[in-house]
Order: structure tokens, then C-alpha cells, then sequence
């Protein structure tokens, strides 16, 4: 007790002494120095600034031909562009919203008066492979869009899970019409 | 150290005396893997896994260490640079090919170590601080093989970096943010195979560290052995050297035979030759599949095909496989049953050889199989099983189970109860 009868070791009337806060204030501070000090090696791990530049993508349309699809990239991610078909395009609208697993429209998945251009990531939503369908003869799965070979998913003409594991519809990138055929995802 | 009579260090030369009196290591390893350790004398060689799985961890360290000296972690040049230690680098196929099937050799030994301590109850107490920094090392080796496969940065790697890494996206709303954190972009790139590399080379040291806890908490109450009793004399020890260093050493020959028969006979048996195509993110292989070891869990990730209550297949899928693991913490806390072997557990024995090893089996083939047809029914089925198992069965034997007799000590187990002689006992002459 004898040590506790400094200034600081006395009790003041509440029943606190200085040396508490003291002790607190201490701890606190250098608590936020340490993480301070964890922040820049934990966001070293983000995206880095030559990754973030590859955000934007060009690309012309006007070649490819109903029926047909590309494949671009977008942020090193495969981008299938696909101009589809009237009886693709019918077919996607026929299908009752409701019904799906991922309810959305064609129309809400393309850009108004561009009915006919899907463009979505090539990426399945379930695991990340990237889905056949794009290129001239491969399996387009059974309701005629994409399938992803890795865990069995089944994609429709608008790009939506119908069938297997994946959980969303494939992903619309962000993207616009810069003029009438040119394109900037990103 | 943990028994009375253990053998002291007795320093046997000035040298060591003035060592012992500044930094007693060599104490410290006499007591922990020689003369001064006791350790029961009944121990079959499912005991020895535990130096094999010291073992290769060593042989992945030294022939990493040099494989790191010839390897480039860049995207453009690693797949080369692999090839390159196949082709150029002196003796860098067979340093390549150790540490490629010393990973695979690494986990059947640490397998094998894991179903004896399950079958002899080591997980129980006073035992389950070592049981947990056991599934702890497991874990650490899961991600350490993970990252170590993705270096050649050929398809398999790119893809399974691709799946895995894509585990982290199924948690509800930062799942994604925190992929692309875990992969510095949004696919895996540089950036992850640099970071992968980093950690790669790190974890195997993390391992080590807490290997000396393992083997730390096991020196306090002994080890257990095949009867699962207590140590209760001395004539129940054995000193561990020279004993279990030479059985240890025997055994260590065994591991090193089989081993160099796949290394030098056969050494892509257990790989997959899609990864001899270099990394390709714009086409997927068929059928990815991960390495072996991973299997089991694999198909548990894979038995998820529905949405069940408000969270999707694919997070389903995702909870159970970690989950899989994680139960694995709580073992000790499941099985209520006071004893510890099988060998008197004549119910716990049954699911064990009956039910366990066969569900894993079954997990492990369905893992490899594409998810279609029967395989998936059938993955449903074990991986349903394999959590009841330790979930509900595993409980509910301890209440009802009827143990066999236990042998009065380990010493009885070994010579039988009539010929346990009284010391000095003489044969009765008519």
C-alpha cells in the first residue's frame, strides 16, 4: 500500500486513481499504433494499381453475326459477347419470371434497343470455370445458352441458371453503347 | 519429464557439463526423444507415424529450399521455370519429383496418424490439447499444399486456385471483396501466385513450430498406446532410446522404400497431366479434379445440390466442407466414452472399421468421379453418414456402448495376467 501513496497512486473520491488512466490511455494508444501499423500490410493484398487499369474494356460489335458469339476480357475475365438470334430472343422472353431461380428479364439483362446483344462474364457463378457455348460447336446445355462442364450448370439464351449448382444467373458486366455498335465494359 | 523415474541428463564430458550450465539443449532433447523420455512398451508401429510425418516434413523443407533457388514466381516465366528444373537444373527432376510425391507421402503418413488416434482414442483427455494442434497442423498442411500446387502454374494449378479461391465468394456479402483481397485482382494473377509463393515457403516453418507444441503437450501426460490405460509402474516404460528410436529407424526404412518406388518407378502417378499444360484463363479442363488427399472433402463441397432454408447450394456446400474439419475440434468433447481403445470398445470398433473408413472411401471415389448419374446420390449418402458419425453415433455409442475388460496394466497386456512374475520370482521346482 505504502508504494500507492504517491500522487498518482492515490484514490481520488470516485474511487479511481490518475495511474488508471494512465494505464489505459497507454494500452489505447498503442493499440491504434498496431493497427495503424497492420493497415498497410493488410491492404497491400488489394487489387494493385496496374490490376485496377485493366478495368475497361472496347470492343465493336458490328461483326459479329446474329447467332454468333465472341469471347473478350474484361479485368483478365473472360466476357462473352453473343448477338442473338429472334428465336433466342423469344425464347428467353417466353420464360415466366417466376419460375426461375434467379428471376430477371431479358431486357433487364441488356440495354434498351440492344435487345439482341447479350453480354455477360464468362464466369459460372458456382465455382468460377469458364462455361461452353460461346464458340462454334460446343455444348450449349439444354436450354440452348451456356454449360459449364465443371459441376453440370445449365445457362438459357439470356445467360440464366436453369439447372445445377450455380446459385445467380452469369453476371452482366457494367457496360454501355458509346455509339451504336461500339461498346466500353468497364 | 513426465514420469518420476525418468532418466536424468547426466552430462558426460566437461564440454557437455559446460554447456548444460549455459544452454541446456542437449538436456532438453534427452528428455524429449531420448533416454529420458518413457514411454510405454507396447507400442504397435501404428506409432511410428508420427517421427514418418516429422520426416517428411523435413525432406519437403530441404528439397523446397533448393527447388526455390531455380523456381520464378511470375505468371509468364513459372511454368518454364519448372520445366526448366526438369530439364536443365542438375539432379532437378529427382528434386522436383521428391518434393512433388514427398506432399503426397507427407499426408498418407499424416492420414494413417490421424486414424490411430481415433481408433486408440489419443484424443481424449488428458490428451486433447494434442489432438487440437494436430487438426491445426492438418489445416496448415491443407493450405500449404494448396499454394505449393498452383506454383507450376499449369492448368490444374490455375483452375483449383480458380475453385478454391472461389469457396471465399459463396460467404453472404463479403464473399466477394474478400476473393479478390485473398487474390490482389479478379481472377488469379501475379499478384496471387507471388503471395501464394510467400506463404507457401512460410506455412512449412509455421508447421514446424507447432509441431514442438504437439509434441510439447504430449510429453506431459505421455504417450498413450494400443491398450489405451495408464502408465501405473515403471515396468509398464521403456526408455524411448534406444527402443523407439530403432523401431522408429525401422520403420523409417519401410517409409523411405516405398516412397523411392514412386519417386524413381513412378513419379506422376498421383498427379493429373492436365497440369503439364500451362495456365489457360480463358478454357477450363473438363473435369477439374484436386489432388487426392483433398478428395474426401471435395466430395462433401460437391453433395450440395439444393438450396435448403435461405442459404444456397453452393454456401452449403462451402459450410460443410470446412465443417467437416471443424467437428474434428470438438471430438474430444463428443465421445463421452471413458476408454479410450477400441480394442475394448467392441460397438465404437464396429462403426469404426464398418462405418468411418468405408464412408471416407466412398467420399474419397466420389471426389474423383464428374458430378452426374449415381455419383451423386451416392457422395450424398457418405457425406450424410460421415457427420452422423461424429455427430450422433459417436455420442450415443458412449451411453450405450458395454466395454470389453481392461487388462489390469500394460505390463499384463504384454506377458499375460499368469506369467506376470513378481520380480526376482524364480520357476517353482517340485
Amino acid at each position: 500500500m505504502a508504494d500507492e501513496q504517491g500522487p498518482l497512486g492515490e484514490e481520488g473520491t470516485d474511487g479511481v486513481r490518475r495511474r488508471d488512466f494512465i494505464h489505459i490511455a497507454a494500452v489505447s494508444f498503442a493499440g491504434v499504433g498496431a493497427v495503424a501499423a497492420v493497415t498497410p500490410l493488410v491492404y497491400q493484398m488489394a487489387p494493385a494499381a496496374d490490376v485496377l487499369a485493366l478495368s475497361t474494356t472496347e470492343l465493336d460489335v458490328a461483326a459479329i453475326q446474329p447467332g454468333q458469339a465472341i469471347k473478350t476480357t474484361w479485368r483478365k475475365q473472360p466476357v462473352f459477347v453473343r448477338h442473338l438470334t429472334a428465336e433466342e430472343i423469344a425464347e428467353a422472353n417466353d420464360v415466366p419470371s417466376a419460375d426461375l431461380r434467379d428471376p430477371q428479364t431479358l431486357a433487364e439483362r441488356t440495354k434498351p434497343g440492344k435487345e439482341a446483344y447479350l453480354i455477360t462474364l464468362g464466369v459460372c457463378t458456382h465455382l468460377g470455370c469458364v462455361p461452353l457455348g460461346a464458340a462454334e460447336g460446343e455444348n450449349k446445355g439444354e436450354y440452348g445458352g451456356y454449360f459449364c462442364p465443371c459441376h453440370g450448370s445449365h445457362y438459357d439464351t439470356a445467360g440464366r441458371i436453369r439447372k445445377g449448382p450455380a446459385p445467380t444467373n452469369l453476371v452482366v458486366p457494367p457496360y454501355e453503347f458509346t455509339s451504336d455498335t461500339a461498346v466500353l465494359i468497364g | 519429464m513426465s514420469f518420476p523415474w525418468a532418466k536424468e541428463y547426466q552430462p558426460q564430458n566437461g564440454f557437455m557439463q559446460w554447456m548444460d550450465e549455459r544452454l541446456p539443449l542437449p538436456r532438453l532433447v534427452y528428455g524429449a526423444i531420448g533416454a529420458g523420455y518413457p514411454v510405454p512398451r507396447n507400442l504397435n508401429y501404428f506409432w511410428n507415424f508420427g517421427v514418418l510425418a516429422g520426416f517428411a516434413l523435413m525432406i519437403q523443407i530441404i528439397t523446397g529450399i533448393v527447388l526455390a533457388m531455380n523456381y520464378a514466381a511470375n505468371t509468364a516465366v513459372a511454368f518454364n521455370s519448372v520445366e526448366y528444373i526438369m530439364r536443365d537444373v542438375n539432379a532437378g527432376w529427382l528434386l522436383r519429383y521428391l518434393h512433388m510425391n514427398g506432399a503426397s507421402f507427407f499426408f498418407i503418413v499424416v492420414y494413417i496418424h490421424i486414424f490411430r488416434g481415433l481408433y486408440y482414442g489419443s484424443y481424449k483427455a488428458p490428451r486433447e490439447m494434442v489432438w487440437l494442434l494436430g487438426v491445426v497442423i492438418f489445416l496448415l498442411m491443407m493450405a500449404t499444399a494448396f499454394m505449393g500446387y498452383v506454383l507450376p502454374w499449369g492448368q490444374m494449378s490455375f483452375w483449383g486456385a480458380q475453385v478454391i479461391t472461389g469457396f471465399f465468394s459463396a460467404i453472404p456479402l463479403v464473399g466477394e471483396p474478400l476473393r479478390e483481397w485473398l487474390l490482389g485482382g479478379f481472377v488469379p494473377d501475379n499478384a496471387a501466385l507471388n503471395r501464394f509463393f510467400s506463404l507457401h515457403y512460410l506455412l512449412p516453418f509455421v508447421i514446424a513450430g507447432v509441431i514442438i507444441l504437439h509434441i510439447w503437450a504430449l510429453h506431459i501426460p505421455g504417450s498413450n498406446n494400443p491398450t489405451g490405460i495408464d502408465v501405473k509402474s515403471e515396468q509398464d516404460t521403456v526408455p524411448f532410446h534406444p527402443y523407439y528410436t530403432s523401431k522408429d529407424g525401422f520403420g523409417l526404412g519401410v517409409f523411405l522404400i516405398a516412397f523411392c518406388s514412386v519417386v524413381f518407378f513412378a513419379p506422376n502417378m498421383l498427379g493429373h497431366p492436365d497440369n503439364y499444360i500451362p495456365a489457360n484463363p480463358l478454357s477450363t479442363p473438363a473435369h477439374i479434379v484436386p489432388e487426392w488427399y483433398f478428395l474426401p472433402f471435395y466430395a462433401i463441397l460437391k453433395a450440395f445440390t439444393y438450396n435448403f432454408l435461405w442459404i444456397d447450394a453452393k454456401l452449403w456446400g462451402v459450410i460443410a466442407m470446412f465443417g467437416s474439419i471443424a467437428l474434428l475440434f470438438f471430438l474430444p468433447w463428443l465421445d463421452k466414452s471413458p476408454i479410450r481403445s477400441a480394442s475394448y470398445r467392441p460397438l465404437y470398433r464396429k462403426f469404426f472399421w464398418f462405418g468411418l473408413l468405408p464412408c471416407i472411401a466412398v467420399l474419397g471415389v466420389v471426389g474423383a468421379m464428374p458430378a452426374e448419374g449415381l455419383w451423386v446420390p451416392l457422395g450424398q449418402v457418405a457425406a450424410l453418414y460421415y457427420f452422423a458419425h461424429f455427430l450422433i453415433i459417436i455420442p450415443m455409442i458412449s451411453y450405450f456402448e458395454k466395454p470389453e475388460p481392461l487388462p489390469m496394466s500394460i505390463t499384463e497386456s504384454v506377458l499375460g495376467k499368469a506369467e506376470t512374475p513378481a520380480v526376482g520370482a524364480t520357476p517353482a521346482t517340485a
